[in-house]
């Protein structure tokens, strides 16, 4: 009865009621959390779209020869593909949603430094995500360069390309705004007590994430306006027949968008430093290994951007530099994969289906890393350039980093975003489902590209046809997995068992708030004393 | 955590001698076209912004005025970004 009524005087993000009522209540909330659930609500439309064309791609695939499109329709199917799971989610994906739900709470604040400008980073997001979307839909047809827009094609093509470098420009302002947010946020907000070394490690990479989001977008949205001005004024940027030169497009754009990779799997990482702790009942192993690692990641990840180059003719001296570099990066990232197996080692492990996200993770994203190396090594990759290996190396990365991290926090965190417990039994047969149709669908294509099938083709010679039509067999399995992941989630918001204020026992702040929590998190900021991690 | 504001203010004979020395290097970085530098021509532009942007930084932004750790992570930041210029001319240089 007490309890109730204490409820009741402070009611959850949910229930609050704000100035505004139903819709205008969440579009206009400047709360942390309803911007965070906002992302993620806007996110899954777009990932539904986006995954449907991929399967229609796999599906085009499963036959040599035109099947049910023709070539322009691919082509305008992996750009779009592209640009929407790369701008629209995984990029802004952990960050705007997790990071915005959690970090406040995790490190002890009622809401990040600057709300208005959380809201207006959605803002900017919803009204990029428009403008990107929107070449699909009117002008000479939708683009069809890829989500690089690599020069000069990218001035040639007759599709609609502005609105969509426009979009990607536009969604860049979203990242910086959130950066500078968080940034500023971990540097004035943390509770009384939480130094730097008592911060928890998903707002530790949430850190080298704001940095990379805050110095590296800003030259691809310079980048990107070039592209525009080159087209519309004819300035000879990046077009030889203007006296540009491609080269130095290639260079721009991957100036940002490799550190952009480290923007999609650093939170990814911190995830995974958070769930595997709480599963394992053990203090992680290497904290301070992890945290320096991460800023390891972050700073070194800066310099690999030319691995995307090695064919693009590029200077001997840029190349072996690049090649060095690249192997670098992999000494971080494996010393925390080391981190989190050694936190397993001897540990009373509760396995739950946060836990098996993360091990999952573990497995495709080693995958991911080792054939990393692979391109890495100059001499590998001048076979494996633009073959469906770079496509499956990159799935197994990002879909396999990011999005199982993705889907791993949403397990983990659930119970508090929307204070009730998912069946467990569904969400562990949708996710070995899932697990399978994944691997099913992206291992082939290493045999694929190591056979020399190239990637962005919507037709090929006979012999690729059996991988083919494995890999389209796993899409299929995938998205099955999906859709029941999905369902049960959604079911369970409504339908869900009450979850208690700490469902896994976990040690972080955000298990000693209410699930939901309240509107302003905390009664009380907490004042930390001990490690975030310690488990007795 | 400090909230004490420190409130500087700079003379207006300051002001103009930075105005001064930016259009100079302004004027500057125009005529350095003329010269026939080859690939350096990047390198010289690149140095005459560069020291147009630190003093910008320091007298119209405040840095010099301001905590040291802000200036440090400006400083980071530029060393950062010349970084990664540098790296892209190992490609141009040597190509």
């Amino acid at each position: 009865m007490i309890e109730t009524l204490i409820q009741d005087s402070n009611p959850s993000f949910l229930d609050y009621k704000g100035r505004f009522k139903g819709l205008m209540g969440w579009i206009f909330s400047t709360d942390h959390k309803r911007i965070g659930l906002l992302y993620l609500y806007s996110m899954l439309v777009f990932f539904s779209v986006a995954a449907i064309l991929g399967l229609m791609m796999k599906l085009e695939l499963m036959a040599p020869g035109k099947t049910i499109m023709g070539a322009q329709t691919y082509n305008s199917f992996f750009t779009l593909h592209g640009i929407t799971m790369i701008f629209l989610i995984v990029v802004p994906g952990l960050p705007a949603v997790f990071g915005n739900f959690f970090l406040p709470i995790m490190i002890g604040a009622k809401d990040v430094a600057f709300p208005r400008l959380n809201l207006l980073s959605w803002w900017i997001y919803i009204v990029g995500a428009f403008i990107a979307l929107s070449a699909q839909f009117f002008g000479d047809g939708p683009p069809d360069t890829g989500w690089t827009f690599y020069a000069p094609y990218s001035f040639r093509t007759g599709t609609n390309m502005l609105p969509a470098v426009t979009g990607a420009f536009v969604l860049g302002f979203s990242s910086i705004v959130t950066g500078i947010n968080f940034i500023v946020t971990m540097h004035r907000m943390r509770a009384p007590g939480m130094n730097w070394m008592k911060m928890p490690l998903f707002p530790w990479a949430l850190y080298g994430t704001s940095w990379i989001q805050v110095l590296a977008t800003p030259i691809v949205g310079v980048t990107l306006l070039m592209v525009v001005l080159e087209r519309t004024l004819q300035i000879g940027f990046f077009d030889p027949a203007l006296g540009g030169d491609p080269i130095l497009y290639q260079h721009l754009f991957w100036i940002y968008s490799h550190p952009a990779v480290y923007i999609m799997i650093l939170p990814a990482m911190g995830i995974i430093s958070e769930i595997i702790p709480t599963f394992a009942r053990k203090t992680i192993f290497g904290y301070t290994a992890i945290v320096v690692s991460t800023l390891a990641i972050a700073f070194v990840g800066y310099f690999v951007w030319g691995h995307h180059m090695f064919t693009s003719g590029m200077s001997g001296v840029a190349l072996y530099t690049f090649s060095i570099l690249t192997f670098l990066v992999a000494i971080p990232s494996a010393i925390k994969i080391f981190n989190w197996v050694a936190t397993l080692h001897k540990a009373s492990i509760n396995l739950q289906t946060p836990f098996i996200w993360a091990l999952c993770f573990l497995f495709v994203f080693m995958i991911g890393g080792l054939s990393g190396m692979v391109l890495g090594a100059l001499s590998a990759n001048v076979h494996l350039h633009d073959t469906a290996f770079v496509v499956a190396h990159f799935h197994y990365i990002v879909f396999g980093g990011t999005g199982f991290a993705f889907f791993g926090a949403l397990h983990y965190w659930y119970p508090k975003m929307f204070g009730r417990m998912y069946d467990m039994a569904w969400a562990n047969i949708g996710l070995a489902i899932f697990f399978t149709g994944f691997n099913t669908l992206y291992l082939p294509m290493f045999f694929l590209g190591m056979t020399g099938m190239p990637r962005r083709y919507y037709d090929y010679v006979e012999k690729f046809h059996g991988p083919n039509i494995i890999s389209s067999l796993g899409a299929m399995l995938m998205i099955a997995g999906l859709i029941i992941i999905i369902t049960n989630l959604v079911r369970s918001t409504r339908h869900g068992v009450k979850a208690e204020k700490d469902p896994w026992k976990g040690k972080t702040l955000e298990w000693t708030v209410d699930s939901p929590p309240s509107l302003e998190n905390f009664e009380e900021i907490p004042v930390v004393t001990d490690h975030p991690y310690k488990y007795d | 955590m400090d909230n004490s504001q420190h409130t500087h203010i700079v003379k207006y004979k300051t002001f103009a001698w930075v105005l001064l020395i930016l259009l100079i290097f302004t004027f500057s970085s125009v005529a350095i076209t003329q010269l026939e530098l080859g690939v350096y021509s990047v390198t010289a532009a690149l140095v005459f912004a560069s020291i147009k942007s630190v003093i910008v930084l320091m007298y119209f932004m405040h840095l010099k005025f301001d905590k040291k750790f802000y200036a440090i992570m400006m400083a980071g930041i530029v060393l950062l970004l010349a970084s990664v210029i540098f790296v892209t001319f190992l490609d141009y240089l040597y190509r």
